[in-house]
C-alpha cells in the first residue's frame, strides 16, 4: 500500500440559494506515508472542507457529491457512520484552528486526551495517561508530568494548541489533518507549535495534511504544496520547487510578500500631530496596564506599534482615543492637550482622530446600510444631507475602490470581510481626519485581501497626507508600511525609532526574538531557527 | 411596507387576520352588539338561542354583547399596558447598558427592589392605596411588567454595547440617544419582539387575577379575564359559558404570536 490517502475527483457541494452548488470541484490528492501535504489558499478556497472530507466528514449544509476518498484501502464516500467512527481518531485525526474552543473547559486536559483511545478500546485509562505524558514531553510542553492535570484555561494558547496536537496523536493515527493550527497565535508562540508539528511528522513519521493561508508557514513543514482557489487546484508542486519557480500568477501573487513602500525621507521639520508623554493607565485601579509611554506621530507618517497580544497595544489606543482615561501623563493632539476623558473632548478633535478596527464584522452595525454608515459622519461633523451627502458617499466609495451603484444601498452584512474593512476606512475618511488609528486592521483578513487594504491605506496617505498609528503583531505588515516602529512588551515601550534603525542589528533582545520568529519564505528557516535556539528553547 | 405584507407567510397572514378581526370588533362594538353592555336581558346561564347567540352569563346578560365589549376593554388595556411597559423597560434598560457605572447601578438596584415583591401583592398594595381606576391599573401593571422588560433589554443591550460599532459611534462623539436609537435598538429588537408576544398574554391573565380579587376592571365593565372568573362556577354544572371568553383570549394570543414569529424571523435577518 503505497498511498495512505487517495482522493479522486472529489466534488463537494453546499446548499445555498435554494440549491446544491459545488464548492470543491474535482480535486485529486494523494498522501504517502510520512509525507506532509500543504493545502494553501484564501478563505473560501475549500481547504478546510477538503481536510474534513478526508475524514469522510462534511459540515452541516455540505455534502460529498461524487468522487472517491480512499483511506488505506477503505472507501469513505458513502461509508456507514459505524465504519467512519472506527476510522476517525484511530486512523486519521484532526487538529482544529482554535484549541481553546475545541477543548471542553470543564475537564482536565489529560482526561480529554485519554477519552479517544479508551473509547476505541486501544488501552486503559492509566496507560493512556502514561502515553500522554510521553507525548507532552516530545512536544516540548513544560512540566509534561503535571501539565495534563490542568484545566484548559490554565494553559496558554500555544500550550493548548500543542496539547491538542498531542490529543490527535492519542490513537496513533497514520494521518493528521492540521487545520490552520497556528493562525490564532502570536509569531513567537507559532514557533512552538510548528516545532511540535515537525516533531510529529519527521521523527514519528506521520503523514499530514497541513491547511493554512500562510505560505511561509506551510513552507516550513510541508514536502509538497497544493495551491487552491475557489475549490479548484491552481498549482501543485514540491515545496522548494513551488517557492522558487511558481508557475501560476496566483501563486506568484501569494509569494510576492509585501514590499509596498519606498522609504520617505524623514525630516525633523515634519509637524508632530500627536504627542504622548509619560502616559500610564489601568483597568482595575491598582496595576498599570501601560506605563511610561512616550511617543510622537508626525504628519504624513506611519508609526507601527508592535508587540505580542497582551502587550498593551490596544490599551494604549484606548488611552489615546480617551475610551480609557489615563491616570498619568498627557496626550497632545494638533498642539492642544486633549482632556483624558472622551466625553470632555471637543467634536472637532474627535473628528480629526479616527479609528479602524480589527474585526470589520463587529465594527459595522449589521442593521445599517453602507449609505448610513458613511453618511452619518458627514451629517454629524459637517451637516451634509441629502443629495450633497449622496454625492460625497459615492466619491468616498470610489476612493476605497468599490463601485458606488452596487454597494451604496447594501446592508453591511451583505459584504465580504475585505469589503467591510474598506467601508470602515471610508467611514473614517468621511470625517477627514489627520490621524487614523488602525488596530490590527489586516489580521482578520486573508493575505491578498489584507494586502489590498494596506495598499489602499498607502494610496490614501499619499493623497491626503494623513498619519497612521498602526497597531499590529504582524511584522510582515510592519516591514511593508511603517516609517517608525515602536515595540511594546508588557505594557512598556522597549524600543522605538525609524524602521531602518529598528530592523538592522544590533537589536534589543526582545526585538531580536520577535523579528526572528517571523516565518520566512525559506523551507529551511524553521530548522535553522530551532537549531539556533536548541540550547534555550523549551 | 406593502411589499413586506405581500411577502408575509400564511401563518403571519392568519395572525394578522385574527388581530384585525379582534380590533374591528373592538372598535365597532356598539354597532355589533345586540344589547347594551350592562343590560340584564335574560335568565342566568341560558343556552344558545336565536335571541342570545352565545347564551347569557351569571346574571343574565347577553354573552355575545359582553364578549364584544370585552374585546374593547381587554385588548385596549392589554396593548396599552404592554406597550407602556416596553417603553419604560427597554428605554431604562438601554440607558443602563449604554451609560453603565452609577446610572446602571442605581437603576438596576431600584428594579431589584421592585422585583423583590411578589407582583400580585405589590399590585394589590398600589391599587388599594390609589384606588382601582383604569389609568392606575394600566400604569401599575405596566410598571411591574417593565421590570422584566428592563432586565431583558439591559442584558441584550450589554451584549451589543461592547461591539466595536458602538465604540465607533462613541468615538465619533455621538450622544446617548443616537447610540440607543440607531446602534442598540435595531440589534436588540428580535428578543424584545418575542418577549412582547409573551408579555401581552400575561397581561390578560394578570388583569384577570386582579379582577378576581376585585381590584381589576370594575364591574359592570366587561373584560374577558373577568368573564372567565365570573362564570367559572358554571363549569361544575357542565355549562360551556366560561370557555367562550377563555377561548377568545387563546385565539387572540395565538394570533398575536403568529405575527410575532414572523417579525422575529424578519428581524433575525434569516432570509430563508
Amino acid at each position: 500500500m503505497d498511498n495512505l490517502l487517495e482522493i479522486k475527483n472529489l466534488v463537494l457541494e453546499a446548499f445555498y440559494e435554494d440549491q446544491w452548488r459545488p464548492i470543491v470541484n474535482g480535486i485529486n490528492l494523494t498522501l504517502k506515508k510520512g509525507e506532509v501535504l500543504g493545502l494553501i489558499g484564501e478563505s473560501g478556497a475549500g481547504k478546510s472542507t477538503i481536510g474534513l472530507a478526508a475524514m469522510g466528514y462534511t459540515r452541516q449544509g455540505c455534502r460529498i457529491a461524487s468522487g472517491s476518498i480512499n483511506l488505506e484501502g477503505k472507501e469513505l464516500f458513502n461509508a456507514s457512520p459505524e465504519d467512519l467512527r472506527v476510522v476517525r481518531g484511530s486512523k486519521i485525526a484532526y487538529v482544529a484552528q482554535s484549541a481553546a474552543a475545541s477543548f471542553n473547559p470543564s475537564h482536565r486536559v489529560i482526561k480529554q486526551y485519554a477519552e479517544a483511545p479508551v473509547h476505541h478500546g486501544l488501552m486503559g485509562h492509566s496507560q493512556a495517561e502514561k502515553e500522554a505524558i510521553e507525548i507532552y514531553r516530545r512536544l516540548f510542553l513544560p512540566t509534561p508530568e503535571k501539565i495534563g492535570y490542568r484545566y484548559p484555561h490554565e494553559l496558554s494558547g500555544g500550550q493548548l494548541q500543542r496539547a491538542m496536537v498531542a490529543m490527535a496523536m492519542s490513537c496513533k493515527p497514520d494521518i493528521i489533518v492540521f487545520d490552520e493550527p497556528t493562525t490564532a497565535l502570536d509569531v513567537t508562540t507559532q514557533i512552538e507549535v510548528l516545532a511540535a508539528v515537525k516533531e510529529i511528522t519527521e521523527k514519528m513519521n506521520k503523514a499530514a495534511l497541513y491547511i493554512t493561508h500562510d505560505l511561509a508557514v506551510v513552507a516550513q513543514v510541508a514536502h509538497r504544496i497544493m495551491v487552491l482557489r475557489n475549490g479548484r487546484l491552481v498549482e501543485e508542486n514540491e515545496t522548494r520547487e513551488l517557492i522558487q519557480n511558481p508557475k501560476e500568477t496566483y501563486t506568484q501573487e501569494l509569494l510576492n510578500v509585501r514590499s509596498l513602500r519606498e522609504d520617505k525621507a524623514f525630516t525633523d521639520k515634519m509637524e508632530i500631530i500627536l504627542e504622548v508623554k509619560d502616559v500610564a493607565a489601568t483597568y482595575t485601579g491598582d496595576k498599570n496596564v501601560v506605563e511610561n509611554i512616550d511617543l510622537n506621530v508626525r504628519r504624513g507618517r506611519t508609526i507601527a506599534l508592535v508587540g505580542e497580544s497582551g502587550s498593551g497595544k490596544s490599551t494604549l489606543a484606548k488611552v489615546i482615543t480617551g475610551l480609557l482615561p489615563a491616570n498619568n501623563g498627557s496626550v497632545k493632539f494638533l498642539g492642544k492637550e486633549l482632556p483624558r476623558k472622551l466625553k470632555n473632548r471637543k467634536k472637532q478633535d474627535l473628528r480629526k482622530m479616527q479609528m479602524i478596527y480589527q474585526m470589520p464584522d463587529t465594527a459595522l452595525n449589521p442593521k445599517q446600510t453602507v449609505r448610513k454608515v458613511i453618511g452619518r459622519p458627514l451629517q454629524f461633523y459637517f451637516g451634509i444631507h441629502g443629495k450633497k451627502a449622496d454625492a460625497r458617499i459615492r466619491e468616498l466609495l470610489v476612493n476605497i475602490e468599490l463601485d458606488p451603484d452596487s454597494y451604496i444601498d447594501r446592508l453591511t452584512t451583505e459584504l465580504s470581510g475585505g469589503e467591510k474593512q474598506r467601508i470602515c476606512i471610508a467611514r473614517a475618511l468621511a470625517a477627514e481626519p489627520d490621524l487614523i488609528i488602525c488596530d490590527e486592521v489586516t489580521s482578520a483578513l486573508d493575505q491578498l485581501v489584507g494586502e489590498g487594504i494596506l495598499n489602499l491605506l498607502q494610496d490614501l496617505q499619499n493623497k491626503t497626507n494623513m498619519s497612521y498609528l498602526f497597531i499590529t503583531h504582524d511584522l510582515a505588515t510592519v516591514k511593508a508600511i511603517a516609517d517608525n516602529i515602536v515595540i511594546m512588551l508588557q505594557g512598556k515601550i522597549i524600543e522605538q525609532g525609524e524602521k531602518k534603525k529598528i530592523l538592522t542589528p544590533p537589536h534589543h533582545e526582545y526585538t531580536d526574538k520577535l523579528l526572528a520568529s517571523v516565518p520566512e519564505m525559506d523551507p529551511d528557516w524553521l530548522d535553522k531557527l530551532l537549531k539556533e535556539r536548541a540550547s534555550t528553547f523549551i | 411596507m406593502l411589499k413586506l405584507l405581500k411577502q408575509s407567510p400564511l401563518s403571519a397572514r392568519i395572525g394578522m387576520g385574527i388581530v384585525l378581526l379582534n380590533c374591528l370588533v373592538a372598535i365597532f362594538a356598539p354597532l355589533i352588539a345586540p344589547f347594551g353592555e350592562t343590560k340584564v336581558v335574560g335568565d342566568v346561564w341560558e343556552s344558545f338561542s336565536p335571541q342570545f347567540y352565545l347564551g347569557t352569563d351569571h346574571i343574565g346578560r347577553d354573552l355575545l354583547t359582553r364578549m364584544v365589549y370585552g374585546a374593547r376593554n381587554t385588548i385596549a388595556l392589554a396593548f396599552i399596558t404592554t406597550i407602556l411597559s416596553f417603553l419604560f423597560g427597554s428605554l431604562l434598560g438601554f440607558i443602563a447598558a449604554a451609560k453603565g457605572g452609577w446610572t446602571d447601578q442605581l437603576l438596576s438596584r431600584v428594579i431589584d427592589i421592585l422585583m423583590a415583591f411578589p407582583t400580585l401583592i405589590f399590585a394589590l398594595m398600589i391599587l388599594s392605596v390609589l384606588g382601582s381606576s383604569i389609568t392606575t391599573l394600566i400604569f401599575t401593571i405596566a410598571i411591574l411588567d417593565s421590570t422584566r422588560v428592563y432586565r431583558l433589554s439591559r442584558a441584550v443591550a450589554m451584549d451589543i454595547e461592547v461591539m466595536e460599532f458602538v465604540e465607533a459611534a462613541r468615538l465619533r462623539g455621538e450622544g446617548l440617544w443616537w447610540i440607543i436609537r440607531h446602534e442598540i435598538l435595531p440589534n436588540a429588537l428580535p428578543p424584545l419582539i418575542a418577549e412582547f408576544g409573551l408579555r401581552f398574554c400575561f397581561v390578560f391573565l394578570f388583569i384577570a387575577s386582579l379582577s378576581f380579587l376585585g381590584l381589576g376592571l370594575q364591574p359592570p365593565l366587561a373584560d374577558w379575564g373577568g368573564m372567565v372568573r365570573e362564570n367559572a362556577g358554571a363549569i361544575t354544572f357542565g355549562i360551556y359559558i366560561p370557555l367562550i371568553p377563555a377561548g377568545a383570549i387563546a385565539f387572540l394570543t395565538v394570533g398575536v404570536n403568529l405575527i410575532v414569529d414572523w417579525f422575529l424571523h424578519l428581524s433575525s435577518g434569516l432570509h430563508e
